[in-house]
């Protein structure tokens, strides 16, 4: 716990005004809808912008980032558009913060599990990255994961009836998510997701690799980027497998290879995810995912989250060594089960 | 036995090398007196950034996670695993042989070697602590930057990140320890602190409190090996520093790479398996 709480203040650093204060020039810009848009800031410097460079030439993805936002994956029901205006962003920021801030509503399930005012855990009180769009999606244009292909839809009833058969959530380990087993999760992909809290990024290059460590669970993801052939298919892994490429100024990382343990929006195993990692500002890096996946959905798709700087260092994030969590809920689900067992009985008599 | 007469012999080769490349007018001159006997005369080729280049997947070869003492072979610590649980014999890579324990400290080595499969972190996926991250029997790959170089072990995807640049006192105790790094003529010299006292040093009990002081030097004895040296010290536990090494191996199969080995999944049946729901009594 004293581990955690130093997590937490040590990540008090500089709340970063990223950007959202677009100029006046760049929210008077009719957006074009065609074309995604970055930070409202990177969108001035994109194009003059030049990445510096390793010693050894590579453009310098080097620090500390995160990807903290409010934006949702999928574009919220009723909004129609690609963009909000510069204040219209600011009520959907503010809207999102106040239904985070809720959870601190004392005697609530949230409250008691845990203290959102604590810092850290409401993403507002950190750095976090600021778009004008509506939803990280922008292909298909109307922000939406596609249309799931019939044989998408038969995986997910499979998978749900194996889960039911399985038993209950508590009845067994294996049955409890991934996350909070610590196993792995959701930020370090691939697709990097918006983790919620805790949502930072340390990328390092080495002669011939890439390194992204994502904070939570210590998972390192180590992309080579020196041409080696794909794995063969017998490889499968929870992250998958990366191959990387430079593509000009931007790092193209492909991955394959996942073990469908843990399925990325119901996907398959058999998903590939290509991802676009460009500097487009000492504060930002413009990442894009594409997600393909034919026998899950109908076309592949696309979104894009920015990453923004943020204060170093990242510390240890032992979560499995710590998760009293598991063993406590279990061991308590066994209590109920003993007592339930014992009203049964004077009944059947 | 064998990890120290390889030392010795690859030391000697690498003295030969050292002298006829002497000959060489830039060629550095004589050894700095504080470096120990063994030191390897390899000059290791350079990074863009001027650093001696240790990038790289590499191994350990001996059998230090059993014990990094010396120890005799022994029948697997679980019957049914047979010979392929058993622990093969090392000479230890221990200099001078023992490890100083306190004799309070003596006695808990006793009891965690009686009770390992209860008791060592290993079993259990534990995060490894440092030294013992380095000789367990997984490959690690090092990315080697100017600011930070990363250390990433397979097992238990466990990460040490080596501050080169902005050196602090560690923030808070952790598994992996907080490192900071810096270069001495060919060496990386790694000092870290800030443990907490749960993780051991092998299989046999060994083990520290939370006041241990690990430092390290990986100094590149060839192009392929890396001469890795460990100073303990933990006035806690042991009447003395004491000091570990070996050699480290480069993986150099082309397609080497650091694979998943996430076994937090393989360990829960072992950890949590009594906390499963049993069938309704009848």
């Amino acid at each position: 716990m004293r581990h955690r709480t130093l997590v937490y203040a040590c990540a008090v650093s500089i709340v970063i005004a990223i950007a959202m204060a677009a100029t006046s020039s760049v929210a008077g810009q009719s957006a074009p809808l065609e074309k995604p848009r970055a930070v409202a800031k990177t969108v001035t410097v994109a194009k003059a912008y030049a990445p510096p460079k390793t010693p050894d030439g590579q453009p310098d993805l080097q620090g500390f980032w995160t990807n903290s936002t409010y934006v949702p994956l999928e574009r919220p029901q009723g909004v129609t558009k690609e963009y909000y205006t510069p204040e219209e962003a600011e009520v959907a920021i503010k809207r999102a913060a106040d239904r985070e801030a809720e959870q601190t509503e004392p005697g609530t399930t949230a409250d008691v599990h845990y203290d959102f005012s604590q810092f850290g855990l409401d993403r507002s009180q950190s750095t976090f990255a600021k778009t004008l769009r509506t939803s990280l999606i922008y292909d298909p244009p109307d922000g939406k994961i596609p249309q799931m292909t019939q044989e998408g839809q038969k995986r997910v009833a499979e998978r749900a009836a194996l889960r039911k058969a399985a038993g209950g959530q508590y009845d067994d380990v294996k049955n409890m998510p991934i996350g909070s087993r610590c196993i792995m999760m959701g930020g370090a992909g691939p697709p990097l997701q918006n983790a919620g809290y805790n949502a930072n990024y340390q990328i390092v290059q080495g002669a011939g690799y890439v390194m992204i460590l994502t904070e939570m669970i210590h998972d390192a993801r180590i992309i080579p980027i020196d041409g080696r052939p794909a794995p063969p298919s017998g490889v499968r892994q929870w992250t998958g497998v990366s191959r990387g490429r430079w593509e000009g100024n931007t790092l193209v990382v492909e991955t394959t290879n996942f073990n469908g343990k843990n399925p990325f929006r119901n996907g398959s195993e058999n998903m590939k995810v290509t991802e676009r990692f460009t500097r487009v500002a000492d504060d930002a890096i413009e990442y894009k995912f594409t997600v393909d996946d034919p026998s899950t959905w109908s076309k592949a798709w696309s979104a894009e989250l920015p990453l923004v700087k943020t204060d170093g260092p990242i510390f240890e994030f032992a979560c499995h060594e710590s998760n009293h969590g598991i063993a406590n809920i279990l061991a308590g689900a066994r209590e109920d089960d003993k007592k339930a067992a014992a009203q049964r009985k004077p009944s059947s008599n | 036995m064998q990890s120290r007469l390889l030392i010795t012999t690859i030391a000697a080769v690498s003295l030969a090398a050292g002298v006829s490349m002497a000959q060489a007018p830039q060629a550095p001159a004589a050894r700095p007196a504080t470096r120990p006997a063994a030191a390897p005369a390899y000059r290791a080729p350079r990074t863009a950034d001027g650093k001696p280049n240790l990038n790289g997947i590499w191994q350990a070869m001996n059998t230090a996670n059993w014990d990094i003492e010396a120890h005799s072979a022994a029948p697997s610590p679980v019957r049914d695993l047979g010979a392929t649980g058993a622990i093969p014999g090392g000479i230890g890579v221990v200099e001078g042989g023992s490890i100083p324990y306190l004799p309070e400290a003596l006695k808990k080595k006793q009891e965690n070697q009686a009770n390992r499969l209860k008791l060592d972190p290993e079993v259990k996926c534990y995060l490894p602590g440092v030294p013992r991250a380095v000789y367990m029997p997984y490959p690690f790959q090092i990315i080697q930057s100017t600011k930070h170089i990363m250390m990433l072990h397979e097992y238990a995807g466990a990460v040490r990140t080596i501050y080169m640049a902005e050196q602090v006192e560690a923030p808070a105790d952790s598994w992996m320890g907080w490192s900071n790094g810096k270069w001495d003529g060919e060496s990386l010299v790694v000092d870290t602190k800030g443990f907490n006292d749960l993780s051991w040093f092998d299989r046999a009990g060994n083990f520290h409190s939370d006041a241990l002081h690990v430092i390290e030097r990986f100094t590149p004895r060839s192009a392929d090996t890396l001469n890795y040296e460990a100073t303990i010290e933990d006035p806690k536990t042991f009447s003395k520093p004491w000091k570990i090494s070996m050699p480290l191996y480069r993986r150099v199969e082309p397609n080497a790479q650091i694979m998943e080995f996430r076994c937090v999944e393989f360990v829960e049946d072992l950890m949590y398996g009594h906390l499963r729901k049993q069938p309704a009594s009848k």
